[in-house]
């Protein structure tokens, strides 16, 4: 295959970036988009040139590190998907492909393709856990029974890799499914009912403070999702705040 | 930190949005029920006159227009600053975009369809409700404030009534297309999202956006029609 790719170069944080324009020839389509990429680099440094820099970790569809905005929707065209499992396939012989970072202004651009999300790590880390006794007398989480339904809720939740496609296919770039699917995690079983109301409040601050945006229920997070979180999390999360915010003392 | 939870918080906005939509969402089918009158043309005139002049005038409905006015504001001052904030989120923008290929248009122009309802509601409300408070009134035969015959002016004889008709039609458009999206979006703000029901409320909304606005526009359409 032979595609021509327009991609944003930026050489850092301060730069001002601009999009650059590169053939690329000879591409077998059962390659991985970041195969694809990987092919694109090696050529740049063979003529000494600056490769593109881009997240990557696993390559196998659960870290969730490979952001790219490919043709108007994170990780490309297809549906569950994320970009280390997208391939050439999808894409036809002479296709233009435009290539952009997660854009949002929580989510600054490091390099090139690639972009901060500590923010994320900053919203879990308000609320996102259990707090449990470490010290020897351990109850095995096993010996509380959980309702199935509320298991499987709970798991689907847990699913979400963090990857922050979401945040960059809303138009307000909202990280509302990604906090209602960390929330809804813990909501869902008894260890994390505990800390219920505390979580939600906190980690739906933090996510105000880092500066996202709000959700107008588009529902763009939920189709560009490559694990499928629901919408019906964030409609739990919105409850849990109410209530939380109904019944707190402040 | 929970210093404004119910108030400043990004859900707390989502809530006033919904809770106000919803509201309005009401208020619309009470309107609708008053216009419906005016299709009854001059012989029931007289009983448009005094549904007018109950609506401006009983105590408990004062208090609930009061209640409109607030919501209507609130609705759209909040709707503002959470458009001004959404678009600070994104600062830099896409060069390419394909948003339709994972969500609806009126879910994407809330902030456009409502900016165009406030403008309608602006000059509305001074062409007919502020002329029945403060205005100049023609009188009817029993003596009431006759705004029926103000609306038939304004949609038959006036000079320009068939852009007034073409105005309010447009209106009436978008508030279809900020139901369309809103009706089912406010529940979802709310919390209420349920395999059950929820399916049935969409529908309920997407017949509410339609079916309401269509008969508001009806009516001056039939008016300038059969003039
Ligand atoms: C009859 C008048 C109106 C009705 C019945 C109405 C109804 C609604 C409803 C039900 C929603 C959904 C709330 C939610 O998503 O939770 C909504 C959202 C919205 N409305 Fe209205 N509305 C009206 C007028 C206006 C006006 C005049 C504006 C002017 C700016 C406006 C701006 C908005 C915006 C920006 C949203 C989206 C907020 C968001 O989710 O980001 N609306 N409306
Ligand atoms: S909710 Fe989905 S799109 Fe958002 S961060 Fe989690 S996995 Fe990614
Ligand atoms: S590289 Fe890990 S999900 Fe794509």
């Amino acid at each position: 295959m032979n595609l021509t790719l327009k991609v944003w170069r930026q050489n850092g944080p301060d730069d001002k970036g601009h999009m650059e324009i590169y053939p690329v020839k000879d591409i077998n389509p059962d390659m991985s988009f970041l195969e694809m990429m990987d092919v694109l680099n090696e050529e740049l440094i063979s003529e000494g040139k600056d490769p593109i820099a881009f997240d990557h970790d696993c390559r196998e569809g659960i870290c969730g590190m490979c952001s790219m905005f490919i043709n108007g929707e994170p990780h490309g065209p297809e549906r569950r998907t994320t970009t280390c499992q997208l391939h050439m396939r999808s894409f036809k012989d002479g296709d233009t492909i435009v290539v952009e970072p997660w854009r949002s202004a929580a989510f600054p651009v490091i390099k090139d393709l690639a972009v901060d999300r500590a923010a994320f790590d900053r919203i879990q880390q308000a609320g996102g856990y259990v707090s449990v006794n470490t010290s020897g007398n351990t109850i095995d989480a096993n010996a509380i029974p959980v309702p199935k339904q509320n298991a499987d809720k709970a798991f689907n939740a847990a699913t979400c890799i963090g990857c922050g496609a979401c945040v960059a296919a809303c138009k307000n770039s909202s990280a509302m499914l990604f906090v209602s699917a960390k929330v809804s995690q813990y909501a869902l079983l008894p260890q994390g009912k505990v800390e219920a109301k505390e979580r939600v409040r906190k980690m739906v601050n933090q996510m105000d403070l880092e500066g996202f945006g709000n959700c107008t229920n588009t529902g763009a997070c939920e189709a560009e999702c490559p694990v499928g979180i629901s919408l019906e999390n964030i409609a739990r999360m919105n409850r849990e705040y109410l209530s939380a915010s109904l019944s707190s003392a402040e | 930190m929970a210093k404004s939870a119910l108030l400043g918080s990004s859900l707390a906005k989502k809530y006033w949005m919904a809770l106000t939509g919803l509201f309005l969402s009401i208020f619309l089918v009470v309107h609708l029920a008053g216009n419906l009158v005016l299709l009854g043309g001059q012989a029931m005139a007289e009983d448009f006159n005094a549904y007018a002049e109950f609506m401006t005038t009983f105590p408990l409905i004062k208090i609930a227009s009061y209640l409109l006015y607030a919501s209507i504001l609130f609705h759209a001052i909040d709707g503002i600053l959470l458009t001004i904030q959404n678009r600070k989120a994104r600062p830099v923008k896409y060069h390419y975009e394909n948003p339709s290929a994972n969500s609806g248009w009126a879910s994407r122009n809330m902030a456009f369809l409502g900016t165009v309802m406030l403008l309608f509601i602006v000059g509305h409300m001074a062409t007919f409700w502020w002329r029945m408070k403060f205005g100049e009134m023609p009188i009817d035969a029993v003596g009431q404030k006759d705004l029926y015959t103000v609306v038939a002016t304004y949609f038959t004889t006036a000079s320009t009534a068939w852009l007034h008709v073409l105005l309010y039609v447009v209106a009436m458009i978008a508030i279809g297309f900020h139901l369309w999206h809103g009706f089912q979006s406010a529940f979802q703000t709310m919390g209420v999202n349920h395999p059950k029901y929820t399916p049935v409320i969409k529908k309920v909304g997407y017949v509410f956006s339609v079916v309401i606005p269509a008969l508001f526009a009806v009516i001056p359409i039939y008016m300038f029609i059969t003039q």
